[in-house]
């Protein structure tokens, strides 16, 4: 049988219609769609995308599955080796990992694996089952981790799965990190969120917010009372660019605007105590998905004109291009080669314009992108009420401050081994952001998985 | 969930809550501070610590209502709990033997400086402590700071109790009485902090100061509680809240505080509609 050349389309609401709400913006697969979808997996023997995953799921295995309708079983395969399939089938960069060693996408569209793993999991909500798998017996061992987010959620349910007594700790009051404050409700729903973290919890797990480890507990006061300690904590501390008028008001990191609307709720005030400025000519700095994030949301806030600034071309862009896509189609305005300088402020010190300087792409840097390079006379202004700044964060420094004997590198990560996730304290692993620098919620998983392991390993043996 | 144990109205507007946590108690020091979050959908407040008993696990928190979150927190009974709770959040402050220092609390920001001054005092030093309120009837906190203070003056600015006028005046009557005074902390509104810096800078004498800026995570993540000081940027809630007051930029902190005056109105009047108050 020949292979249908293009992915099977997924329904989703027009941009027209979307940027008026932030329901979500794709729709999901029907259980025919799905399996059409499913038919065009090849079922390689040795099959190269499961290489490409960083959690190692069975993909051919849940893909055979949903082709003959056996949902249940396919979510089963899933979960086997993700506890968040409706999370990543989501989020996650499926075109440079699964997707991307895919065979059939050497000659046409890949399989779409991600939209498979999302309906699979979708489909077992919307049945309202949820089937918890086989918990190995308790060993009797505690292991506290720190931080909600991807990999403290994964790192947990693999320890929980293996029989140890698990304790998450989060400083917000909602579980989830960057999954509930950082991205939007328009790609990923809270609701969905909730669902997979009550999963997590039913493995055994147990969440305590509002606990800010490095302040209400040091890590070396979990260690008085858990056998060892997973630090999750990501990349929370947001970057400015320092450059005058920075902090004049309408000005927001992107941290801080998506923590708004998204954690707070923003979108709905009054109804909702957290207000957020509407403005009417944003422009967010910054050319990853956190900025694409941010000027979608602005969109979605009633921006008559919403605008990405980057200082590179749409080449060098960070976010994925199926985000930049999307970005496109709703109107979002992109200044590539654009870089500002400096803000000014009405008489009340609310920002109301930007001054920019226009670049050129010079030779390649360390990251192997062309250099930008600013075009000498060549600044200009453009309107502006409200800016968030979306160019990066960096890890929290909260835990490396207040942490005896972890060796921090210069860029405030904390070193990890690769393979196991072990700091340079005995007993304290770490994965993620905190380790790696902001990066993608399924790599934070993968580090979560790996250290899993190798805390198991070091509660089974006591070798360090 | 923090359960409140007692509550109290110290004034009016003025109210004290002694909260069930234990875990924030064991840790909370002088100067340090909490995020709380009344309900569901209520947004997160920073408040000062006001006093911690570590064997009993409690908190004293003092607060005046002045917004939607405050009077809603106000208006919880003993029994209830606030839903979220936070803290200690931001570095406590420098205790340390400084030989003679003034305490200056205006307002709400009286409690604040409690813990500080009984903190300084028990380390040794000579502790004159400045409280100023508008009026009589705002003037809290007398009899416990008078306990940790060696000299205790009241300003008010109607001249219904104590000395007619700013706490700066009393501030600058001390200092032109030939006091030497080796360091000053001052808590209380931005306009106050920016006055007691500027007069202290002339006698040269380091003066600390507590801002209250916004909040939202209370941990670093956010940013929207930038403050300048010496020029940089800096983060209230895990750089601060205190800082050098010599080196702040009170014109953007007052600037910042502004940002959603309209929408304070707004969520405010809906309150009081919504529970039919004045």
């Amino acid at each position: 049988m020949a292979i249908i050349p293009k992915k099977t389309p997924m329904k989703e609401q027009s941009p027209k219609e979307r940027i008026k709400n932030f329901n979500e913006v794709p729709l999901g697969y029907t259980p025919e769609e799905a399996m059409t979808e499913a038919q065009r997996c090849l079922q390689c023997k040795k099959p190269p995308c499961v290489k490409g995953c960083p959690v190692e799921i069975d993909i051919p295995g849940f893909i055979a599955k949903i082709k003959e309708g056996n949902f249940k079983e396919a979510i089963r395969i899933l979960k086997d080796k993700n506890s968040l399939p409706a999370i990543c089938g989501r989020v996650c960069p499926q075109e440079d990992q699964c997707e991307k060693e895919c065979v059939v996408g050497k000659k046409y569209e890949p399989v779409g694996i991600g939209r498979l793993e999302r309906f699979a999991a979708d489909w077992e909500a919307e049945q309202g089952l949820m089937e918890i798998p086989n918990i190995e017996k308790r060993t009797g061992k505690k292991v506290a981790v720190v931080g909600s987010g991807p990999a403290g959620l994964t790192c947990a349910s693999e320890l929980a799965k293996r029989g140890h007594e698990v304790v998450i700790f989060e400083a917000l009051h909602k579980p989830g990190g960057v999954l509930v404050y950082g991205i939007p409700e328009f790609r990923l729903p809270k609701r969905i969120v909730e669902r997979e973290v009550n999963y997590v919890k039913s493995l055994g797990v147990k969440i305590i917010c509002n606990f800010v480890v490095g302040k209400t507990k040091t890590v070396d006061e979990l260690l008085e009372e858990f056998d060892a300690v997973f630090i999750g904590t990501g990349a929370g501390l947001p970057w400015f660019m320092n450059i005058p008028g920075e902090n004049y008001t309408g000005i927001y990191s992107a941290n801080e605007y998506l923590i708004r609307v998204n954690l707070m709720k923003a979108y709905l005030f009054p109804e909702y105590d957290t207000p957020i400025v509407r403005g009417k000519n944003v422009a967010v700095i910054g050319g990853g998905n956190v900025a694409m994030d941010a000027a979608r949301t602005a969109l979605r806030l009633g921006a008559e004109k919403s605008m990405i600034i980057y200082r590179r071309s749409k080449t060098e862009m960070p976010a994925r291009i199926e985000e930049i896509e999307r970005a496109e189609e709703e109107g979002v305005i992109f200044h590539f080669l654009t870089l500002p300088v400096r803000y000014y402020a009405d008489e009340n010190g609310k920002v109301k314009e930007m001054e920019c300087i226009k670049m050129e792409l010079g030779e390649p840097d360390h990251t192997g992108r062309r250099r930008p390079i600013p075009v000498p006379n060549s600044n200009f202004k453009i309107p502006v009420d409200t800016v968030v700044v979306a160019i990066g964060q960096s890890p929290n420094p909260l835990i490396p401050q207040t942490t005896k004997g972890i060796e921090i590198g210069k860029h405030g990560n904390i070193i990890v081994d690769e393979k196991t996730g072990k700091t340079t304290k005995k007993g304290v692993f770490a994965g993620g952001d905190i380790a790696t620098g902001a990066a993608t919620v399924i790599l934070a998983m993968g580090a979560g998985k790996v250290a899993a392991r190798a805390i198991d390993e070091y509660l089974k043996t006591g070798i360090w | 969930m923090a359960k409140i144990l007692k509550k109290e109205i110290l004034a009016p507007n003025i109210k004290k809550i002694i909260v069930d946590a234990p875990e924030i108690a064991k840790k909370a020091q002088p100067g340090q501070f909490i995020i709380l979050r009344v309900d569901e959908k209520g947004e997160r407040i920073p408040l000062t610590i006001g006093d911690f008993d570590r064997e009993k696990g409690t908190l004293t928190i003092i607060f005046q209502e002045v917004g939607k979150s405050t009077i809603h927190l106000g208006m919880l009974k003993e029994g209830e709990e606030i839903l979220d709770l936070v803290g200690p959040l931001g570095r406590p402050s420098e205790i340390e033997k400084f030989g003679t220092v003034c305490c200056i609390g205006g307002g709400v920001g009286t409690p604040e400086i409690y813990p500080v001054a009984r903190a300084l005092k028990e380390i040794g030093n000579y502790v004159i402590s400045i409280i100023g309120a508008r009026n009589k009837e705002l003037v809290i906190m007398e009899k416990e700071m008078k306990a940790v203070s060696d000299e205790l003056y009241i300003t008010t600015d109607d001249g219904t109790y104590g000395m007619k006028g700013l706490v700066t005046d009393a501030l600058k009557k001390i200092l032109d009485n030939g006091k030497k005074i080796d360091r000053v902390i001052a808590v209380g509104p931005v306009i106050m902090m920016k006055a007691v810096s500027e007069l202290t800078k002339n006698y040269n004498i380091k003066t600390i100061v507590s801002l209250n800026a916004m909040m939202l995570d209370g941990t670093g993540m956010c940013g929207i509680c930038r403050v300048e000081i010496g020029g940089e940027t800096k983060f209230a809630c895990v750089d601060g809240p205190e800082f050098d007051g010599h080196l702040v930029n009170y014109d953007l902190l007052m600037m910042r505080l502004r940002t959603y005056l309209e929408e304070e109105r707004i969520s405010l009047n809906l309150f009081k509609e919504k529970m039919g108050i004045q």
